[in-house]
This record gives structure tokens, sequence and C-alpha cells, in this order.
């Protein structure tokens, strides 16, 4: 599992970069989900969000799942190529498949990548 | 030109066992062939619609009777059903549909009426769904029913709308709030999603139960309810029902039941007797009408004294009571403060009213109470026999189903590898990857129809597949090798989505 030591995660599997602004979710996340089919962005650029607002839905062959904002900030950006291309989350998490960008974003409630890698060992039982 | 013949595959591993692929039925179809003749019309011709709205380039398929026939037939063949085998889909309550509802949903008086008919000329239509109101309420502990609801999602729908309608009676506008526990049915926060409501998740407890103290937390006088199904998507009865309902009644809000998992509780519990306000039943589920393929459903809606007013319209209802050997007048009434209708017409009558109706006179209030019991005795029989073999994440006596863990240590062997291999083992395979919070969730349903021969043939089967994925596991993750066809590439289907009958002209040359 590929935990990248420079990124904030939630709980519910999101990652924020706090250098950069953008957020997306964690390998982890993608390999419960298994082969992402589908995944919609729910903000526009310009909307200003809080921390754990339901930014885009995603669908794999086996579940459907909220993505939720890490951060609170104005998005910048939102990544407009990940719908067509959704296996991107599975293939690149922490790079193509971010999903917003947000400016000046103040992370929610965010761990660390040690606490993070030990929250997910934990759930493996 | 698209073959027009069943074709062979090339790649049929055993040339003595050929693999027939059956062509759709517009890949059959030739032009100027025919199944139906029409006699010379003996009324007069009528303009057609404007040329605007006539289609004539429709790929319309063009079939002999024969070839129709045995499209269908083929394809039947290629199916598996209750009436084939065991098929123990959790959740779905895939229990045998006995053939004597067939008979009664069939019966003239029903069949060749019509929902617009006087009420004078269905009577006996009339008195069996104010019978089957009647007897929902017995089962349930609820003070009113509409049978309108098309199926389990529309009766939570309409559930929800009858919460809202009772806060906005009292003037109470702030509760925007559902509470809804981690392992719900899908159509649960979807539903309310429908209504614009925001949907609050409250976790389960190590045990399975709802997890009090969260749910404490989030009871607020914004809270409109919560929808709790009880027993659980674990299988699991509640342990601390009457202090979760206590707790959503305190702060205000209301209890929608799920019903789906009403079989276990037939006879034993009922939900109105909990403190459960509203509660939809899945008449295709609990009382054997047909579904999977095989539906339509049915949804009724039951509930409590409080909100009897604000059930949709119409309900059936007596008109005019009956006196000495005269039977009352059945019609249609109107609730005090009704939500409104929620479908054309009066629910699905013949395929989900007259059958479950004949599923529960032929059982009588002593065979319902038979069936909770068989269903939670069949899961505990299989999950006793399953238990050292695969991981039950939330062991405790279950209900009228179970959920394991379809993994094995060091192995890569998935919960959907497994079910493609019972498939092998000619078994349906359980529900998969539900509820979410089990790894790799086998959701285990047996219901109370199969016998204790067909559910030692079942465990049977998983305990050697447990074997194959140590010894061979190849072979479980390429199942399944014995059906009509081997493994679906699902991503694909969900990735390329291609939903019309015929292809688009933008796809034929590819």
């Amino acid at each position: 599992m590929n935990v990248p030591s420079h990124l904030k995660y939630t709980k519910s599997d999101e990652w924020f970069d706090p250098a950069t602004g953008k957020a997306g979710i964690s390998d982890y996340a993608q390999g419960q989900l298994s082969d992402i089919v589908f995944v919609e962005i729910l903000v526009e650029e310009g909307e200003t969000i809080e921390a754990g607002k339901p930014i885009a839905s995603v669908e794999s062959v086996k579940a459907s799942a909220q993505v939720y904002s890490p951060a609170s900030g104005k998005v910048a950006a939102v990544n407009k190529a990940l719908p067509d291309k959704p296996e991107l989350i599975n293939s690149d998490p922490y790079g193509e498949a971010w999903m917003i960008q947000l400016e000046g974003g103040t992370a929610g409630d965010v761990m660390d990548a040690a606490a993070y890698e030990k929250y997910c060992a934990e759930r493996a039982h | 030109m698209i073959n027009a013949s069943p074709t062979l595959s090339a790649d049929a591993p055993d040339q003595t066992k050929v693999k027939i692929v059956e062509p759709t039925i517009f890949e059959l179809s030739s032009p100027g062939r025919t199944g139906v003749t029409f006699p010379a019309s003996d009324v007069p011709e009528t303009a057609l619609p404007p040329e605007e709205l006539l289609r004539p380039d429709l790929p319309l398929p063009e079939l002999a009777e024969v070839d129709v026939v045995r499209h269908y037939m083929h394809l039947s063949s290629f199916n598996y059903s209750v009436d084939t085998g065991f098929y123990p889909l959790g959740s779905c309550t895939m229990k045998y549909n006995p053939k004597i509802n067939e008979d009664t949903c069939r019966l003239p008086g029903f069949l060749y009426t019509h929902p617009l008919q006087p009420i004078e000329t269905v009577q006996g239509n009339l008195a069996l769904m104010y019978q089957l109101q009647e007897w929902l309420k017995e089962i349930s502990g609820f003070a009113g029913v509409t049978l309108q609801p098309a199926a389990g999602a529309h009766g939570e729908f309409t559930g929800v709308l009858i919460m809202r309608a009772y806060h906005k009676s009292r003037g109470d506008h702030k509760r925007v709030k559902m509470l809804i526990p981690d392992s719900a049915h899908g159509t649960n926060p979807a539903s309310v999603g429908m209504m614009g409501m925001n949907v609050v998740q409250i976790p389960s407890d190590s045990r399975g139960n709802v997890d009090l103290k969260a749910l404490e937390a989030a009871c607020d006088d914004t809270v409109v309810g919560m929808m709790l199904t009880n027993p659980n998507t674990l299988g699991l009865f509640d342990e601390n029902i009457e202090k979760v309902i206590e707790l959503v009644h305190g702060c205000g809000g209301l209890m929608y039941g799920d019903g789906a998992n009403l079989n276990a509780l037939l006879g034993i519990v009922r939900p109105g007797d909990l403190g459960f306000d509203v509660m939809h039943f899945n008449l295709h589920k609990t009382f054997a009408v047909p579904h999977g393929g095989g539906g339509p459903g049915s949804g009724p809606v039951g509930v409590a004294a409080h909100l009897v007013d604000f059930l949709p319209e119409p309900i059936v209802g007596i008109i005019e009571e009956g006196e000495d050997d005269l039977p009352p007048l059945y019609g249609f009434v109107k609730p005090a403060k009704t939500i409104g209708r929620m479908k054309a017409f009066h629910g699905h009558f013949g395929g989900g009213l007259v059958r479950a109706f004949t599923y529960i006179a032929m059982h009588g209030a002593g065979g319902l109470k038979d069936i909770a019991q068989y269903a939670v005795l069949n899961a505990n029989y299989l999950q006793a026999r399953l238990r050292n073999t695969y991981h039950i994440p939330y062991d405790r006596t279950c209900m009228h189903e179970f959920v394991a863990e379809g993994r094995f240590a060091g192995s890569d062997v998935r919960a959907l590898d497994i079910s493609k291999r019972l498939m092998d083992y000619n078994f349906h395979p359980p529900t998969n990857y539900f509820p979410l919070i089990v790894h790799e969730a086998l959701m285990i349903e047996p219901t109370e129809t199969e016998n204790k021969d067909t559910l030692d043939a079942f465990a049977d089967a998983l305990i050697k597949i447990a074997e194959e994925a140590k010894t061979q596991p190849e072979l479980v993750k390429s199942a399944p090798h014995t059906t009509k066809f081997g493994r679906m590439d699902e991503v694909k289907a969900a990735r390329e989505l291609v939903l019309c009958c015929w292809l688009p002209e933008d796809f034929s040359d590819q």
C-alpha cells in the first residue's frame, strides 16, 4: 500500500496535499473499492467548501462511495479529465487522479502518513 | 450482415461439449419473416400520427413464431432460479414461491378486472385488499397500511414522505437529518437523498448493534428520524433496540423500519409493538411474491396510529357496514391529511397482492411463525457448519442470515471468486460485497424453504472451495467453468455502457 509521507489523510480515506491544495482518495481506498467505473465531481470551481462536504461520488464494480473534502477553502480547480478516465483512480490515486484543488485550503480532521498507515492496518482485521 | 444462426464458439475447451452462443433477437431477424397474420380490417382506416412522430427506420426484429419461442426457451435454460436450485442471496429472501399463488392470481375474477371499474363490480378484489391490509396490520402491529407502493424502495420513499408530512403538520420545520446505520441498505440513503434531506451515518458497535454513543450524539431537534433494518444486514437483531427507539423518540424523531428482513420476525416480534412508527413490507421477499427477474415487487407501508391520517390515498375501506348475512360494501377512502397518491391505480394487485394474500391464507398464524423459526434455524445451522472455515466477524446467534468473510490468510482468492466457483457446484452465489462493513462480505440467507440435505450440500461446497483456494487457487479465480458463459468482464461492462437493444450506427462499423 502506497502512503506518501508528504500528504495528510482523513478517516474516510481522502488525501490532502497542504503544499498544492490538491485532494483525492487514497491508495487504500481505491484498493478496497476495486476497479472504479464511474466518478462524478460534485463541486464547481469558485465554490467555497467546508471540510467534510461531499466533493465527489465514485462507483466501482463492488460499491459506490461518497468522497468528502479533507479541507476547507475555495475550489480553485476541479479535475475535469477524471470523469472520462475513472480508472486513473486505480492506477495513480495521488497523481493524475486528484479530484479538486483548493486555494488557501485548511486541512480538516486529518492525520499524518504514519498514523494513517496504522489506521489502515487496523481495519484489515 | 450479422450472423443469423447460433454459432459454435471456437474456444470451447472441450470439443465434445460445444458451447452454444445465443444471438440476440435482433441478430436472428430476417426481413419479411413474420409471426402473426392480421385478419382483413373490418373497421375504417384512420390517419397515422404526424410524420415527425413516425420512426420508419426502427430495426424491429422480424421472426416466425417458432423462432421467437425457441429464442426465449434457450435464454430461459441459461437462467438460474429458485425453481432450479438453492438461491442463498442474502437480504433478498429468495424463498420458494408456492405454485398455488400462480393459480389464485389467475382466477378470472382477479385476472380480468380493470382498476377503473365501478367498485360495485369489483367487491371481491376490494375485499381481498382490505383483508390483506388487516393481516399486515396484525402481523406488524401497525394501525394502518397502504398497499400502493410498487416495491421496497418506493415504500421507503412513501414512508419518508409520511414522516416529513407529520413534522410539517406540527409546524416543526427544522428537521432535515435522517440517521442511518452504516449497515443499512443503500436504498435508505437514496430515498432520503431524493427528499433533499441530509443523511447522517451512525456506526455499528463491535457486536453489530447501533453504536449508542454515536446515536445519542446525533440526536437533536433537527432529526427527522432514523431508518433502521432490524434484524440488520448482518442478520443480527439489535440487542439495544428499545434504547435506540427511545433515543430517537426522545429528540422528537420518528422510527422507520426497513421491512427487508421481516422474515425473521413473523409471529415472534411485531415492529409496531417495539415502537417503530413506519415500516415497509417487501411482499416479494417475506410473502413469496416472485422477484429477481420475476417481478414486479410490492412494498406496502404500515404506520402507527399517529400517522394513519398521512397515508397515501386512496386506501381500501368499508363504506357501508354489512349486516347479518350481507357483507360490507368496500370502497376507496381518503386519509384526512394524506400525502397524496404514490402510484397510478392501487398497487401491484394481481402480481403482488393476490399472491401475498394466498401465501398468508395458506400458512395461517401458526404457519407464519414456523416460517420465521425455520428461517432462523437454517441460517444458524449453516453458520455453525461454516464457522471453522470462514471467518464470521460479528459472530453471535444470527437471525435469518449471516455474513462471512470470503478471504483466507495468505491467499488472494476473494469473495467474488468464491461466488463464481459456487456456480460450478450449481448454487446461486450469496450476496457479495454487502454490507460494506464486512471485508469481502458473503451474505448468506438460506430461507425456511430449504431442507437439511440442501443446506449440507451447500456447506460442503463452500468448505471444498476453501480447500481449493489453498490447493488450486487458479481454479477458483478463473471460475465459473461449467456455466454457459465463463467469467464476465464486469469492469468493461460498467465502463463501456451500451444500453441499446441494437448497435447505433456509430458503433456498428467497429
